[in-house]
């Protein structure tokens, strides 16, 4: 069992150019259905032996694609998640980084009222371990399990897939939400969908500075709650009015300081590990205390 | 990237917005004759990129244009917040009755832009947050929309705005919301929003700060770019391809990942030490990049020992590798180094390093600890540098 992605999913890859075409092959190689892929001028050739449109509707039509995976610039990436929620994929899941804010207010608006799920922009992607790799992550650090994982982050996603691995414990679906100030799928939400997936027996959530996800997500698991989870917040040491890389991690004035989402974590009963190394003891503690 | 006041009032004055008549000087004669021409009294600012101006004596009335020649030069070359004063803008005094705060930013947790209007003008929005959070009404327009006549007169009743300037307030507010969007705002503020004597209304200040992931699209407004003293290395790295960011202790820092570098730094923290930076190399880092990341972490001389920390996922570890050994035949650098190297291509990484002056540890926090005991151990908090801490009023 997992969310949002698995064996049924069937991929298509909004630009495949260098990058989308290199990472088309390796989710192939991991196991991942990628059925087509859409470049312009390129419509009716082939790239890593999968078929090229020149638009998602035709890439649909002629794959039953139900999921896609953007590669685009950021400058086109509006467009691009527009096209494929207008065409009412189930999944898009955004890895292009740098996407102007105002951009993202736009296709978040037309999100709302769509039956689409969008993750990202400026993420790695998300993975059923075993069945479907929808993203750039390098696929060895996961194994299939029964942790649920959501994180803002890239590398110290990896990082921390491998150390859970390592320790046993596999994951249902890990899903990278991304960096930026406004994301399709923020912790809250994709927090929600770990709960209510019954293969899920535990939630590790990965969050860092700037905004109140965290906090948000911390609300809802104290209301609603149906498992353990464990949590860890970046960013710590990060002086206020700084951005750490990420468009989004920045502490503005009192808003978005990891002070303040350790602590609603904490009093929602959720354990917060001071280093990612702490991670999969913890976990292992909740899961024995259920 | 945030505009000087000048600058940001001259994209609200292009909107319809009204400003005073000023002018942007940058010498005592220039102020002087300014005043003369607009008419006195007059109001010498100082143009700099951070917020209280006011209460640092970056602002003065002057009566007279000796008084203007007088407290420009007294503000030139002043010191606000770890920031020189090099401009100024002399503008014609307002008669003020009554003092309003206006702005447009984002609403993360809504991903909804998010009108803020006040009848409490003139203080940061985050004060009157704190002190009167029931005096700041709020609208949050739909993006592909913009802000409706009727959300704006909302607003301006919300606000409890004065019969007699509700709707020339809603008119404004739709006008910055238009600046807003237009020229890829991450914040767009009047603050103080005058109602003058005769009831007309006036924009006493103006901040507007924006989307620098959007500069590509806003040409005219990407020109007036200035690179502070402060930022110099940051805007280096940036035209290199990786974000750095420089704080105040003295571990070095090289990750690559924005969560992984700020995980590393809690993990300096967490051994008691400090970092002199953050640093993301990005994805794929070659050899060129390492090298050119690890000069500009050195350039900061607080450094002390520098830790590099490497979870391989497209980036390889036996790239990183070469990038660092070809820094080291170059030169030795002046600092140890402590390298932490996972994931792919990690083993073969590790082999290329055997044998060469540099630390490996296996693990993030035993690298961590490894580069602050280097750096001469665990140490106070390191001073608070000016400028850091609030800058404004973010709210995104």
């Amino acid at each position: 069992m997992s969310v949002l992605l698995g064996k049924k999913t069937r991929v298509l890859v909004q630009g495949m150019g260098r990058e989308g075409s290199a990472h088309a092959r390796r989710m192939i190689d991991y196991g991942t259905s990628v059925v087509a892929g859409t470049a312009p001028g390129a419509g009716g050739t082939k790239r890593e032996g999968v078929p090229i449109f020149e638009t998602v509707a035709q890439a649909i039509a002629a794959t039953e694609a139900n999921a896609s995976i953007i590669f685009v610039p950021a400058a086109g990436l509006m467009d691009a998640a527009l096209e494929a929620i207008d065409s009412e994929l189930d999944l898009v899941i955004a890895i292009t980084e740098g996407a102007p804010v105002q951009d993202m207010l736009k296709v978040v608006a037309v999100l709302e009222t769509s039956r689409s799920t969008l993750i990202g922009p400026n993420c790695p992607g998300a993975i059923t371990p075993g069945e479907c790799k929808m993203g750039i992550m390098p696929g060895e650090n996961f194994s299939a399990g029964p942790i649920g994982f959501v994180s803002r982050s890239g590398t110290l996603t990896y990082e921390i897939a491998d150390l859970l691995t390592k320790a046993g414990l596999g994951q249902t679906t890990c899903l990278g939400i991304g960096g930026d100030p406004v994301i399709g799928l923020p912790t809250p939400d994709a927090v929600r969908l770990l709960n209510e997936d019954p293969a899920t027996e535990a939630i590790v959530i990965v969050g860092e500075i700037g905004g109140s996800a965290e906090e948000r997500a911390a609300e809802y698991m104290r209301a609603f709650g149906k498992k353990p989870a464990v949590a860890f917040i970046a960013g710590r040491s990060a002086p206020p009015g700084k951005r750490m890389g990420h468009a989004g991690a920045i502490v503005s004035g009192s808003q978005g300081t990891a002070e303040s989402k350790v602590a609603a974590f904490e009093s929602a009963g959720i354990p917060v590990a001071n280093a990612p190394s702490e991670i999969p003891a913890l976990v292992k503690e909740a899961l024995a205390g259920r | 990237m945030k505009l000087h006041e000048f600058q940001a009032k001259a994209v609200l004055a292009s909107a319809g917005i009204p400003i005073p008549e000023g002018r942007p000087t940058a010498t005592p004669e220039d102020a002087a004759a300014a005043a003369s021409k607009l008419g006195l009294p007059v109001v010498v600012k100082a143009q700099v990129h951070v917020g209280g101006r006011g209460k640092a004596g970056g602002i003065k009335l002057a009566k007279t244009a000796d008084e203007a020649r007088a407290h420009a030069k007294a503000i030139l070359g002043m010191d606000i917040k770890g920031l020189r004063v090099e401009k100024l803008y002399v503008e014609r005094a307002a008669r003020i009755a009554k003092e309003l705060y206006l702005g447009v930013t984002l609403d993360r947790d809504r991903r909804r832009p998010v009108v803020m209007l006040s009848t409490v003008g003139g203080m940061e929005i985050e004060e009157v947050a704190a002190s009167d959070p029931e005096k700041i009404a709020r609208g949050w327009p739909n993006p592909l929309l913009g802000f409706l006549p009727f959300e704006a007169r909302a607003l301006c009743v919300d606000a409890d705005v004065p019969a007699a300037q509700r709707a020339g307030v809603a008119e404004i507010a739709m006008k910055l919301y238009r600046v807003y969007a237009g020229t890829d705002a991450m914040l767009a503020e009047i603050n103080p929003l005058f109602i003058q004597e005769d009831g007309s209304l006036l924009a006493g200040d103006a901040k507007l700060e924006l989307d620098d992931n959007a500069l590509y699209r806003q040409a005219d407004l990407a020109k007036l770019k200035e690179v502070g003293k402060d930022e110099e290395a940051e805007e280096r790295a940036r035209a290199l391809g990786f974000s750095y960011v420089q704080l105040d202790g003295d571990v070095g820092i090289i990750g690559n990942g924005a969560g992984l570098v700020m995980g590393t730094l809690d993990a300096v923290r967490n051994a008691g030490g400090h970092a002199a930076n953050f640093l993301d190399v990005g994805g794929g880092a070659r050899e060129s990049v390492v090298k050119a990341a690890l000069e500009i972490v050195l350039s900061n001389p607080r450094v002390k020992s520098v830790l590099i920390n490497i979870f391989g996922g497209i980036t390889r570890g036996d790239e990183v590798a070469k990038g660092i050994l070809a820094v080291l035949r170059d030169s030795k650098p002046r600092v140890p180094l402590v390298i932490r190297l996972s994931g792919t291509e990690a083993e073969a990484g590790r082999k290329l390093l055997e044998g060469a002056p540099l630390v490996s540890r296996a693990t993030m926090d035993e690298a961590a600890e490894e580069a602050v005991r280097l750096a001469g151990g665990a140490g106070a908090e390191p001073p608070r540098r000016a400028g850091d801490g609030l800058t404004g009023a973010k709210l995104q």
